[in-house]
């Protein structure tokens, strides 16, 4: 028996480090194939773009399912909202958004954003309050009814904002690329890359330094536990689940911006990919649908690139491939 | 009671619903006259198969799949491309069932054996992403599939509107290839209806019960659940892809609009909890509301759309326009969710008569 002194700092957990080296090993792999530097770095960046992108998008998803357990098929719907919401202020200002000032095209931005993020929270509010509030622990009942509101959802906005593409053209001082030397990357990638990051960092500092991820972190682990404690976890998952709905539609801003282009059915295409994504990650965990994101953008860019016709199925191969190694998904958080 | 496994509809008012459907479908080529009360009709006894192939995997082991529609489209492609490629012969409609089905059947297995070992809300999310690929390998692969154009084909001879086999002066009615193959379809339909009123009454429907209402205590009495839910799956694919065979034959055609897009998806999973989830009836009542709804309540709309703007209400035309349907039946699935989770014949048999059997869940 080994004794422990009260002094000796608490065992920690072990680190897995393998699922973080996949993304790396991956990207470093893929440079002989694809000979060029160059085209590798503007690739990679590429895929750093859309991986954060898409962890912004789904992030909320897999909080909410790590936390209590419902799984949101109609999330989709708010990344559209999100989208819609921002053309409404960048309509309007579009000489602003036209101006060759970043300043100014900032000015506009930001505001659209943060509206959009907005109304996607309220959205959240309510969807929780009337979809999802009824069928806790039922999850028959919970994909239904989320699949019926995204019905909802999507039908209204056709009703609102027609059936028509809304061009969303990016601000003038975002086009372009930086060059250094024969390497180009698209000015806007970088301003995707720098929220992306912000966004993870900021979601990491909350769930690890503060009281309220601890509560969050607690009840992902043991919800009875948490609640038998004293906590209200309905009222915590009511927040958890507006600030998953609020990231959806920044990501919704963030990926029109990137298409330059709004549809109602954008929501159809990118819940299948956050799905890959979040079940890649594993279930509840931030940082497993982080990497899987990156995986998943950097399998769509590197796969297009090498094999253009396997791009079509490439992320189910991908997932094929986690499942088969770890079945849980790279980070397994909750015993579910 | 043979033919229905012995699982009667168990309600007064059902029991007319489901005679009156099937009389009227049954009778339609001489009731209605028209092709689009034909095509109507048709379409009903196509889903209503597909659905009740659907509800035995959502109603009886609780297992929300979004690839349905994959199977069906597999069913509907294989019978276009074979009837395309090799022209109109009974040989080309065996090759389509002879290659459909078990390629249905066995992507069923794979998707079984990979994903239903753990819970419930892995199989619907990985079914969504394989059908969603599979989706874009149809519209991507146009050399065999036509690509978002699809394939239209020929029927052999003794299918087609052309042939004429009893002439009209003989019952004041003509029989001619079309609604020959208009009572394929409705007896092929019903028979696999029964065939899957079969299955849940049998020992092993009894099991997939079993699971749906506690996969550990099933799995505790010693019953292999993941070979269980594995075997429906695969069941549920094979009565699909057939449904698609039906839907190709009658259309005259398969493409991604008409066979494999998600929002079909949604219409099986609408059909389904409308008429009822565990009961296979709720099928038949469930494709037949939804259909007609489809089919003749838009018109309605558009009258109701255009009184609106007349009117100079704002909004209310959008909202009423006949393209946003769905709209209002989104708000009917999520209210019926909410409201009355058994559906139409589960209100009815609750409703009605025997309290004892009808009461189960």
């Amino acid at each position: 028996m080994t004794d422990i002194a009260a002094t000796d700092p608490l065992p920690k957990p072990k680190r897995d480090l393998a699922p973080i080296l996949l993304p790396i090993a991956l990207a470093l792999v893929t440079i002989p194939l694809i000979g060029s530097p160059s085209t590798w770095l503007t690739l990679t960046a590429a895929s750093l773009a859309m991986g954060m992108m898409i962890f912004i998008m789904a992030s909320g998803l897999t909080l909410v399912f790590g936390l209590m357990d419902v799984l949101n098929f109609g999330h989709g719907a708010f990344i559209a909202v999100g989208a819609y919401v921002a053309t409404l202020v960048l309509a309007p200002f579009a000489a602003s958004v036209q101006a060759d000032s970043l300043w100014v095209n900032l000015a506009v931005l930001a505001p659209a954003a943060l509206l959009s993020m907005a109304v996607s929270g309220a959205l959240g509010l309510v969807v929780e309050r009337v979809l999802i509030l009824p069928v806790y622990g039922q999850h028959l009942k919970q994909i239904l009814m989320t699949t019926g509101g995204l019905i909802v959802a999507e039908q209204t906005m056709y009703a609102l904002w027609g059936p028509q593409i809304i061009p969303m053209p990016l601000p003038t001082s975002l086009r372009g690329s930086f060059i250094f030397g024969d390497v180009a990357i698209a000015k806007y990638r970088v301003l995707a890359m720098l929220i992306g990051l912000a966004v993870f960092i900021a979601i990491q500092l909350v769930l690890n330094r503060t009281k309220l991820g601890l509560l969050i972190r607690a009840g992902v682990e043991n919800r009875e536990m948490v609640e038998a404690l004293g906590y209200r976890i309905r009222r915590l998952f009511l927040g958890v689940f507006m600030t998953g709905s609020a990231l959806a539609g920044l990501g919704g801003v963030m990926w029109a911006l990137y298409r330059e282009q709004v549809h109602a059915s954008m929501s159809d295409e990118l819940t299948v990919l956050i799905f890959v994504v979040v079940i890649i990650g594993g279930l509840g965990s931030i940082g497993g649908c982080f990497i899987g994101a990156i995986l998943v953008a950097m399998v769509a860019n590197y796969g297009g690139f090498l094999v253009p016709k396997l791009a079509l199925v490439s992320n189910i191969l991908l997932m094929v491939a986690i499942l088969m190694w770890r079945p849980r998904g790279l980070y397994a958080v909750t015993s579910r | 009671m043979m033919i229905l496994s012995g699982d009667p509809p168990r309600s007064r008012v059902l029991t007319l619903l489901l005679v009156v459907i099937i009389l009227a479908l049954a009778a339609t080529p001489f009731l209605f006259p028209g092709a689009k009360a034909l095509n109507v009709a048709a379409k009903i006894c196509v889903f209503a198969a597909l659905v009740a192939s659907y509800d035995l995997l959502l109603g009886y082991t609780g297992s929300v799949s979004f690839a349905h529609t994959m199977f069906y489209g597999i069913g509907s492609y294989a019978i276009a491309i074979a009837l395309y490629g090799m022209g109109p012969n009974w040989g080309a409609v065996a090759t389509g069932i002879v290659v459909g089905l078990p390629l249905a059947a066995l992507l069923a297995l794979a998707i079984g054996l990979f994903s239903l070992r753990v819970a419930a809300i892995f199989f619907a999310m990985i079914t969504l992403a394989v059908a969603s690929a599979f989706q874009v390998l149809a519209s991507q692969l146009s050399w065999l599939t036509g690509g978002e154009d699809g394939r239209s084909f020929q029927l052999p001879e003794l299918l087609r509107p052309g042939t004429v086999l009893i002439s009209k002066n003989l019952f004041g009615f003509e029989i001619n290839g079309r609604i020959l193959t208009f009572y394929l379809v409705f007896a092929v339909s019903a028979l696999m209806i029964l065939a899957l009123l079969r299955v849940v009454n049998s020992p092993f429907g009894r099991v997939l019960q079993a699971i749906r209402e506690n996969r550990f205590r099933a799995e505790a009495l010693g019953f292999r659940t993941v070979f269980h839910l594995t075997y429906a799956n695969c069941l549920a694919a094979l009565v699909a892809a057939s449904a698609g065979i039906l839907n190709a034959l009658w259309l005259r055609y398969a493409g991604p609009d008409t066979s494999l897009s998600f929002s079909i998806m949604l219409d099986i999973l609408l059909m389904v909890v409308i008429g009822g989830m565990g009961t296979i009836y709720g099928a038949i009542i469930g494709a037949t509301i939804f259909i007609l709804a489809q089919n003749y309540l838009q018109s309605l709309m558009g009258v109701a759309s255009k009184a609106a703007s007349e009117a100079g209400l704002p909004l209310l035309p959008g909202l009423l326009h006949p393209d946003r349907w769905l709209l209002w039946l989104g708000l009917l699935f999520i209210a019926s969710v909410y409201f009355f989770p058994t559906g139409v014949v589960g209100r009815l048999r609750n409703s009605g008569g025997d309290k004892s059997t009808g009461a189960s869940h």
